[in-house]
């Protein structure tokens, strides 16, 4: 369950920031995370909660903005969009495809006080 | 906080220590043919400071659009350079527990030794066990057990890196903690990564498994001494692999009787010199 380092990297970037401002906590926390960046969204969730406690997130509004995934075909340059990294492209039916969206992982904005 | 699973404690699970070779029973085998704003120095250019997009009395929102993985690229990418310098390749080898990686080391070792120097970092939970069957083909090797962890992360690499000192030119064969989901997402600053199935598991995996052949440029299949035993088709695990990632090579082996090793080695010593 990758999901638990990825929330200590949070966690990290976060504490860095509220340091940074001279804030005590984070009221709110925003993040992009692209359906094909390799998150399980549920594994997320359920370590969410350990993962932040008695950290600066502890308690902390979470906003997860989701990114679909979307691919262009190599072979026909059809943009389509992507749920599984084999899906093939709809127009031609080919496998060769580049995900233009989708990888996306980030914390995009903290709302500290 | 312990990164592990977030009890407070000091996270302490990772350890990393090399095999001490004079302590080891060498075994014959025989040889078949801060991340986000980098820098903010004093400097003239006058903006609002750093982050700050509204202000709300008492609140302050800070637009950060920090890559949660950033720090982990960061010292990837420093692992690459000094393995760029330095001229060595260095593989990131990645699999399901139990489909052969070590006895594929082992069996690489013992017939490339001679030829190129090999160095190991093994990534397990607990235990030295694959480091020890390492060490016992004579190879410089470093164990990380990561604890409860699930994947090896750069800066763990980065570590082991300064306790093994490869050589220039050297070949430095990572193998990452069995699992066929978590290390996809960590870059360790490897040249290459290698993905190794085995004819006993499903032939599905590429697609079970998909983000992990979609971040790999080599495929060996192992354990096709075993074909005539199993129903797994090479054919259709290729083209499931193919359908996550039109880059993917293809090597079939078998690491116990040496069938197709040829063709990894060959593999290995074209990468080597590119």
């Amino acid at each position: 369950m990758h999901e638990l380092s990825i929330i200590a990297s949070i966690v990290e970037i976060a504490e860095a920031e509220v340091e940074k401002a001279g804030a005590q906590r984070v009221e709110s926390i925003e993040l992009e995370i692209g359906e094909l960046a390799g998150i399980e969204f549920s594994a997320l969730d359920f370590a969410w909660e350990v993962g932040v406690s008695q950290s600066v997130l502890e308690g902390a509004e979470r906003h997860i903005h989701r990114i679909g995934g979307e691919a262009r075909c190599s072979e026909c340059e059809n943009i389509f969009d992507m749920q599984a990294l084999y899906d093939p492209c709809p127009k031609c039916g080919s496998y060769f495809s580049e995900i233009i969206k989708g990888k996306e992982l980030s914390v995009k904005a903290l709302t500290v006080t | 906080m312990c990164g592990i699973c977030g009890c407070g404690q000091p996270g302490n699970a990772v350890t990393i220590r090399k095999i001490d070779l004079k302590k080891v029973n060498l075994k014959k085998v025989t040889p078949l043919g801060a991340v986000a704003p980098l820098y903010h120095d004093d400097h003239d250019h006058h903006h609002d400071h750093a982050p700050t997009a509204n202000q709300v009395p008492g609140k302050t929102v800070l637009q950060i659009e920090q890559d949660i993985l950033g720090k982990n690229n960061l010292l990837a990418e420093r692992n690459r350079g000094f393995f760029e310098a330095k001229n060595i390749l260095a593989l990131n080898l990645v699999s399901s527990p139990g489909s052969g990686k070590t006895a594929l080391l082992e069996r690489t070792l013992a017939d490339l030794k001679n030829e190129i120097p090999c160095y190991v970092i093994e990534g397990d939970q607990q235990t030295s066990n694959d480091a020890d069957r390492i060490a016992a083909t004579g190879a410089e090797v470093v164990q990380i057990n990561t604890g409860k962890g699930c994947h090896l992360e750069a800066d763990m690499v980065n570590e082991a890196m300064r306790q093994l000192k490869p050589t220039d030119g050297s070949l430095l064969f990572i193998e990452n903690v069995g699992n066929l989901v978590c290390p996809a997402m960590f870059d360790l600053g490897e040249g290459a990564r290698v993905v190794i199935i085995s004819v006993t598991e499903g032939d599905d995996k590429p697609l079970k498994y998909p983000d992990m052949f979609h971040s790999s440029q080599l495929c060996i299949i192992n354990k096709i001494d075993l074909l005539p035993y199993v129903n797994f088709s090479v054919e259709k695990a290729k083209e499931y692999a193919r359908r996550v990632s039109h880059i993917t090579e293809f090597i079939e082996v078998s690491a116990t009787t040496g069938t197709g090793m040829e063709k990894w080695y060959a593999w290995l010593k074209k990468r080597r010199n590119a």
